[in-house]
């Protein structure tokens, strides 16, 4: 009993000696789980908080609305409009089979579109929307709205879209939006920033070069959403803000009647400015409708585009390099005034064709000009004049004159990506670029823009512009901005050495269109307030064999694609010149004939326009 | 002669069973079976569903179940102490046998009125049948080779019944808990130490022969941000959840995580979660506080008894409580890999509440009999 006592003393000291021991542990156990607790809860709370608001609340980004484009006086070039659409929530329709083909019938979907939309509903979650129609005319729009109550589940939308109202007028200035692509996405941060599926970005043309401005920011929506991403309740609506709108310095009549003269023809029409910069008219044909591409093209219009030989898809007033042909003699001239080489009184006798380093160069005029100075040959166009101030000059003073002018390099600088430098060589460049020597004779064919020369037309039509205000230097430009005020032009840098040169040469230009002989004599005006100046072009597309020569071909007797570009530049009004411009048209075979009477139209629009132009600048209409 | 004096007024009528009761543990764990209602109610979105209707019918029945046993003499459960074990083992190999299988593990048989998990029974009982075979032994022969390898395997024997189910959690579960026994019993110190050196030599190896989805739980344990939505989803979650609580919580019926449905088994072992993301920091420690009043009362329980039973099988059953608290918080904290283990009388879940009751039973009969001695 006493063993038995003392040895339940020893089990009792022994057990609550451990108990001790675990009772101890279990309060520093328990610390470590408070700690932990109020680390958690305390003070990384503000962490694990905005942690749950990301698990519990998701945003839906909504398509921004794009900024506009208008036109100098405020008309829309591009605009918005409210697309028709027609929205199915699968997993709200009690009977999805039934709606969809009720669907089908009502829409008159074909086959092809209507697995389109079958496809789409797999590949989508039951509660997300499935856009059934993106486009519906107003007829099966409101055929819809009168079917509802036996379409349970589908919701008629309406959702802004991009409308280019001027159809091909504006295609290659404007450009056009379509679906972003992945690239847009990369390539461009505002788009990244905004994406939402189904969202258009510009593609080409002003559209994508302002993607940042036109853009806007999406509305946002705030959903809470459960674990699987089903929306619970709306917590929040943002409206967006909607893209900047770009007015133009674009005369909507004159692009109008550009395109109307450019009809069935491939060519480009460009008309600026001469003091500001500012550019009135900018076409290109043959154009295509931008409004093909909002939606996405159909096959059918997308090979018709594609595979025309008149190539609408290339930008000619951008990226078109022709050779200028006559158009460049005015350079020439005063290349040769500036450096002294030639003066007024300095002459030359044409008998048709000369004799240069063991070469025949041909005048267009086989009788020749006989003794000619330099005005008379600028009227007449006489290529064995220029031949010899050419011979004289030496094509790299011609070059340093020529890229004064803007001619050899991009006019818009970035604004474009797909514009053209076109190419005013020199000896150093042919070394360079292709490691031979120059030779004289190249020298000479470049004096009459033939050769290696090649300028885009609106290089021309800036070329003609600086000529036109007295040579002095000038910004082209197409957006009114506050950056780009019409400044006066005593603020300019003159890009002559004399400026009497630059009279010479607008006198002997005015020659060409307004005295008897001039080349384009028969497109003048003779009423003052219209009266033009211009120089008429036409650029070889191959060179002409000694037979062809012979046979003097009219101009419909040579196939389309070997005539020659016919091309045009001009100023005006005469005698207090305001705006100039460039007219090419490919293949037109003669510069006089085909180009300088599409000049005549135009000036008598612009010049009409130019009052209504000049009020809206004197009320200071700059608000965007 | 005075021992016989006190064993003929040992017996103790109604009404003085009545007021040895230990009303604080009592007040306590009904204070705890409503808390673990109001969280039910919050886990089934606001509404009184399946879960708190069935949560609280167990309690209601195993509370009952609870005061009943207080009043049966704390000498029947020393005397059915080995016949209990031997039921549950039997019960494990009927689970081995016939047991249904859900989520890939065989865990629960069919008992025709209650489907019973018997591993869960086992972590309380294997502290009654271990305690029953410490009671009458000399302490120096708890050191004995005998009384080792026997303690052993009684251990041994139901964890690998549940090993196999597979549940490994509830195993090491049921390890702790006769682990705890012996500890009490007074097993020498160093073969504790021996047994923990071991297990640190040999885990490289245990790991070797984990299953595929018991490695991954270590894996993601160790870094759940590697593979945020699938393996590492629930600890995010849980934490998520808990961080988010703050000091005051969310508030009742307003935890967001939970009832979007981004936590996991939030009627299971992640209730606690829950709770704390709806009661933040303050009711967490609330929580806890009344936990440890609990576990107190247990281990005061034990003190105060005269029988060297009552009082290893309160202090092992405390601290097997003990170790299921914070197993269960430490996991849904991120301290542990998830191992499922129930939080007690919080968790959703029959058998684990009885198991729970069952042992407060017990230990309120120690408490009402605490003269009570066990020849």
């Amino acid at each position: 009993m006493i063993n038995s006592s003392s040895d339940n003393v020893k089990k009792l000291n022994s057990i609550n000696r451990r108990m001790f021991i675990t009772g101890s542990l279990k309060f520093f156990v328990m610390i470590g789980i408070v700690s932990r607790l109020f680390f958690l809860q305390v003070k990384e709370n503000k962490k694990y908080l905005t942690l749950s608001d990301k698990n519990r609340i998701r945003e839906w980004k909504l398509a921004p609305v794009r900024g506009e484009f208008h036109d100098y006086f405020g008309n829309v070039i591009a605009g918005n409009f409210e697309a028709y659409q027609l929205h199915v929530i699968p997993e709200q329709v009690e009977d999805f089979r039934y709606v969809i083909y009720r669907l089908k019938d009502l829409l008159e979907l074909s086959d092809t579109e209507f697995k389109k939309v079958l496809k789409k509903k797999n590949e989508i979650k039951p509660w997300e929307t499935l856009i059934v129609s993106d486009n519906l005319s107003w007829q099966k729009f409101s055929k819809i709205n009168n079917h509802l109550y036996d379409l349970n589940g589908v919701k008629p939308v309406i959702s802004i879209s991009r409308n280019y109202p001027f159809k091909e007028n504006f295609t290659h200035l404007v450009g056009y939006v379509s679906q972003a692509n992945q690239d847009d996405i990369e390539s461009t941060q505002a788009i990244k920033k905004n994406f939402v599926p189904g969202l258009k970005v510009g593609k080409v043309g002003l559209e994508k070069t302002f993607e940042e401005k036109l853009i806007g920011t999406n509305d946002i929506e705030r959903y809470e959403v459960n674990a699987y991403g089903r929306r619970i309740s709306q917590l929040e609506f943002q409206k967006g803000e909607k893209g900047k709108t770009l007015r133009l310095t674009i005369d909507t009549e004159v692009q109008k009647l550009a395109n109307e003269l450019l009809k069935d023809q491939a060519g480009s029409i460009c008309v600026m400015d001469i003091y500001t910069g500012a550019v009135i008219a900018m076409h290109s044909s043959p154009s295509f409708d931008p409004n093909l591409f909002v939606f996405g093209i159909s096959q059918d219009d997308w090979q018709l585009i594609r595979n025309d030989p008149m190539k609408p898809l290339v930008n000619k007033t951008l990226q078109g390099n022709y050779s200028p042909g006559s158009t460049i003699k005015p350079i020439v001239a005063l290349s040769a005034l500036e450096n002294g080489i030639v003066n007024t009184s300095f002459t030359v006798r044409c008998t048709g064709k000369t004799e240069m380093y063991g070469q025949t160069y041909h005048c267009w005029k086989k009788k020749g000009h006989g003794y000619v100075s330099l005005r008379n040959a600028m009227k007449q166009s006489c290529d064995t004049y220029f031949y010899e101030v050419a011979r004289k000059l030496g094509v790299d003073k011609l070059s340093e004159t020529a890229k004064k002018f803007g001619l050899g390099e991009k006019v818009f600088g970035d604004l474009f990506d797909i514009e053209k430098k076109g190419l005013i060589p020199n000896t150093q460049w042919k070394k360079n670029a292709l490691g031979k020597g120059w030779l004289l004779g190249e020298t000479i064919i470049t004096g009459i823009g033939q050769g290696y020369i090649q300028t885009t037309p609106i290089q021309l039509c800036l070329m003609t512009a600086q000529i036109a205000n007295g040579g002095y230097k000038i910004y082209p430009h197409l957006v009114v901005d506050d950056k780009v005020k019409d400044q006066p032009i005593d603020k300019f840098t003159p890009l002559y050495k004399n400026s009497k040169n630059i009279k010479i040469v607008q006198d002997a230009i005015f020659g060409s269109t307004n005295e008897v002989m001039g080349t384009s004599y028969r497109s003048r005006i003779d009423n003052p307030k219209y009266q033009f100046a211009g120089k008429t072009g036409t650029a070889q597309v191959k060179k002409i064999t000694e037979e062809e020569r012979e046979l003097d071909l009219k101009t419909f007797q040579i196939p389309y694609e070997q005539r020659d570009h016919a091309l045009y530049v001009a100023f005006g009004p005469y005698k207090n010149p305001r705006y100039a411009l460039s007219v090419i048209v490919e293949h037109g075979g003669n510069g006089s004939t085909t180009a300088a009477p599409m000049a005549t139209k135009l000036f008598k629009l612009i010049i009409d326009r130019h009052k209504i132009r000049e009020s809206l600048r004197n009320k200071k209409y700059l608000e965007i | 002669m005075y021992q016989h004096t006190r064993l003929t007024t040992n017996r103790l009528g109604f009404f003085q069973k009545f007021r040895n009761f230990d009303y604080i543990l009592l007040v306590c764990i009904l204070l705890l079976g409503f808390i673990s209602l109001a969280t039910m109610y919050s886990t089934d979105g606001g509404e009184i569903k399946f879960h708190t209707k069935s949560h609280f019918t167990k309690l209601a029945v195993f509370t009952l179940m609870m005061l009943v046993m207080s009043f049966i003499n704390i000498k029947y459960w020393f005397s059915i102490g080995y016949l209990a074990y031997v039921a549950v083992v039997g019960l494990l190999v009927g689970t081995y046998l016939f047991g249904i299988t859900s989520s890939g593990s065989q865990r629960w048989i069919n008992l025709y009125f209650i489907n019973l998990q018997p591993s869960e029974l086992m972590k309380i009982f294997i502290i009654v049948c271990l305690a029953k075979f410490f009671h009458r032994m000399k302490l120096e022969n708890v050191n004995s080779i005998y009384t080792i390898l026997t303690s052993l395997i009684i251990i041994l024997l139901p964890m690998g019944l549940v090993i196999v189910q597979p549940d490994l959690g509830t195993a090491v579960l049921i390890a702790i808990s006769g682990i705890a026994v012996l500890w009490f019993a007074g097993i020498n110190y160093k073969y504790f130490i021996y047994t923990i050196l071991g297990f640190i030599i040999s885990l490289p190896f245990v790991i070797a022969f984990l299953k595929p989805y018991q490695k991954l739980r270590v894996l993601t344990f160790l870094n759940p941000d590697k593979d945020p939505l699938g393996a590492g989803y629930q600890i995010i979650q849980s934490k998520i959840a808990v961080g988010s609580g703050g000091i005051f919580g969310k508030g009742f019926l307003k935890g967001t995580q939970s009832y979007l449905e981004f936590l996991p088994e939030k009627h299971t072992d992640f209730i606690f979660t829950l709770f704390s993301e709806e009661f933040g920091f303050v009711g967490s420690a609330i929580l806890l506080v009344i936990y440890a009043i609990i576990i107190y009362r247990i281990v005061a329980i034990g003190a105060s008894s005269r029988s060297y039973f009552a009082k290893i099988f309160c202090y092992s059953f405390g601290a097997a409580i003990f170790v299921f608290i914070t197993i269960n918080m430490s996991m849904v904290l991120g301290l542990l890999p998830i191992v499922g283990s129930p939080l007690p009388i919080m968790s959703y879940g029959g058998s684990s509440m009885l198991a729970t009751m069952i042992g407060f039973g017990i230990v309120m009969s120690a408490r009402v009999h605490n003269q009570q001695l066990i020849a």
